[in-house]
């Protein structure tokens, strides 16, 4: 009786959470017919029907293959950049932590990182390194590094400092204190960071394809290009793979998170 | 003062906490005084040992330099002047917080001294089985201290300390977040592992109740700079039971404490 009023209840509350959402979410696609259906025919172009959309950019296999491809090599270069930023981030920050002197050298720079507009650095990276794979990733680093930096510094130095006491009185040295109190006291910041690195990272790599034009479109040169031929059908769906990937990415850490602070640690 | 001899000790210099007395004194604090660098003059003049088998209490008004005290006597904090002697062996220290590693278990918290001072695994794992089991808390082994209430928090902090078989504690205003309840029934607890333990305890509290029924003696602290106003023996034998506290003789004795206090 109660087990079955409890899944009753439980019926009742997703529907309250999915409800709602899927509301909007027809709301918007019924706009969006209205939208396209009241355009100019030939000025339709510019928003096609969802339906064409998907006959378009998803049921069709060429279409639909070469996205699926420029969507692989996207998640190539965004990944290898975010763990160059992930490893070279976090031993800049344990450095960091281990002297002052390293942090007020340093840490300006990765503010200064973080504020200059990547849009500006590209072309120039670029120049430098050429407008391949190599270029790319340099890019993904450059825009997902910070928040490693930031988080996982942070981590590292907001240890109470009774739990330094404890470590003193035991006469722990600076790599036991390191290991064993500072780092695992990180763990929940530095998953936070890199929850925000890896979505940083995706639009890194789109980004930078609208300069680098060597190698294997990626997702950026595809969504160029679409945008340059008019082709409003693949570039939805270009948009729409680009978007599920940065979903995926956010989700995919929170959930590696959660793996591995979510024992202990309930904010994840 | 005799022929004890007096040094003074610049507050920059650390490990000023001597180790290795001549008796069996567990800590003496001879003079001590401490003024911070921003000028709050915390601690003034104070003098006490304590000896095998002494509980001594320090109770005080709130911000009197109780806290300063400890710390100085565990080396944490650099006296002003006057001197600290510690004799041999580990301390034990439980902070006011539990300070679990929320991280580790209650099993690997209990095991973080031992860890901290190189002991092997097997050892390690008896040490803290032994007390986990003294304090009560078998079973919680893999629990987590997110899970724990606080009173049973302040007992793993108790444990962990325990694993190194300390001859002297200090406690911190251990019970000092806790309700009555709580409060009493760790009292007991703690009186249970003395007698067991054997160590010698420098205690810290504001409660003169805990402060008479716990302790052999009972130090009053004046407020800031805290300065020794009185020392008191508390002459009831152990093992102490709760009913003491309705005893005659028990409400006397905290009344004279009080009376210090409140002239104060």
């Amino acid at each position: 009786m109660s087990a079955a009023r409890h899944t009753t209840s439980r019926l009742r509350s997703s529907t309250y959470r999915l409800g709602p959402p899927i509301v909007v979410f027809l709301a918007v696609l019924g706009i969006w017919y209205a939208i396209s259906l009241s355009l100019d025919p030939d000025r339709q172009f510019l928003l096609p029907t969802p339906n064409e959309v998907i006959d378009v950019g998803f049921v069709n296999q060429d279409n639909l293959f070469q996205v699926l491809e420029g969507l692989l090599w996207t998640v190539a270069v965004s990944m290898t950049g975010l763990v160059i930023a992930i490893v070279l981030g976090m031993t800049s920050a344990i450095m960091m932590s281990q002297a002052k002197w390293v942090e007020t050298s340093f840490y300006p720079y990765a503010v200064i990182i973080q504020t200059v507009p990547i849009l500006a650095i590209v072309p120039l990276v670029g120049l430098w390194l050429g407008f391949g794979f190599t270029s790319r990733v340099v890019v993904c680093v450059i825009i997902s590094i910070f928040p490693i930096i930031t988080n996982t510094l942070f981590g590292l130095q907001s240890v109470p400092a009774s739990f330094h006491d404890l470590f003193t009185l035991h006469s722990a040295g600076r790599v036991t204190r390191l290991l064993k109190l500072q780092f695992p006291n990180a763990l929940p910041a530095i998953f936070a960071g890199f929850r925000i690195s890896a979505g940083l990272s995706v639009i890194g790599a789109i980004v930078g394809e609208f300069f680098f034009r060597k190698g294997i479109p990626g997702l950026g040169r595809l969504l160029d290009l679409y945008r340059a031929r008019l082709l409003t059908e693949q570039l939805f769906t270009a948009l729409v793979f680009s978007s599920l990937l940065g979903i995926l990415v956010f989700w995919g850490f929170g959930f590696l998170g959660r793996l591995v602070v979510g024992k202990w640690h309930e904010t994840t | 003062m005799g022929d004890r001899q007096i040094s003074n000790i610049q507050p920059s210099n650390r490990g000023d906490t001597r180790s290795g007395g001549t008796s069996s004194t567990l800590i003496s604090f001879e003079n001590v005084s401490k003024t911070f660098p921003d000028g709050t003059h915390a601690v003034d003049n104070v003098s006490l040992t304590v000896e095998p088998g002494q509980f001594v209490t320090v109770v005080g008004p709130s911000g009197c330099g109780k806290s300063t005290l400890l710390r100085m006597g565990s080396g944490l904090l650099p006296v002003s002047s006057g001197e600290v002697r510690r004799s041999e062996g580990n301390l034990g220290y439980v902070f006011q917080d539990a300070t679990l590693l929320p991280w580790r278990t209650v099993q690997k918290n209990v095991e973080l001294f031992c860890e901290l001072r190189g002991f092997d695994r097997s050892e390690r794992r008896k040490r803290a089985k032994d007390a986990i089991d003294l304090v009560g808390l078998s079973g919680f082994n893999r629990h987590f201290p997110a899970a724990l209430s606080g009173g049973m928090k302040m007992r793993v902090s108790l444990a962990r300390s325990l694993t190194l078989d300390p001859p002297l504690f200090f406690f911190d205003e251990p019970f000092g977040a806790l309700d009555e309840i709580t409060r009493e029934y760790l009292n007991l607890e703690l009186l249970r592992i003395f007698a067991h333990a054997g160590f010698g305890a420098v205690f810290i509290t504001h409660n003169l109740y805990e402060a008479v029924f716990l302790s052999t003696d009972v130090l009053v602290m004046s407020s800031r700079p805290g300065r020794i106003l009185k020392s008191f023996r508390i002459p009831f034998p152990y093992p102490r039971e709760l009913d003491l506290r309705f005893d005659p003789a028990f409400a006397e004795m905290t009344g004279e404490v009080s009376e210090v206090l409140r002239d104060e």
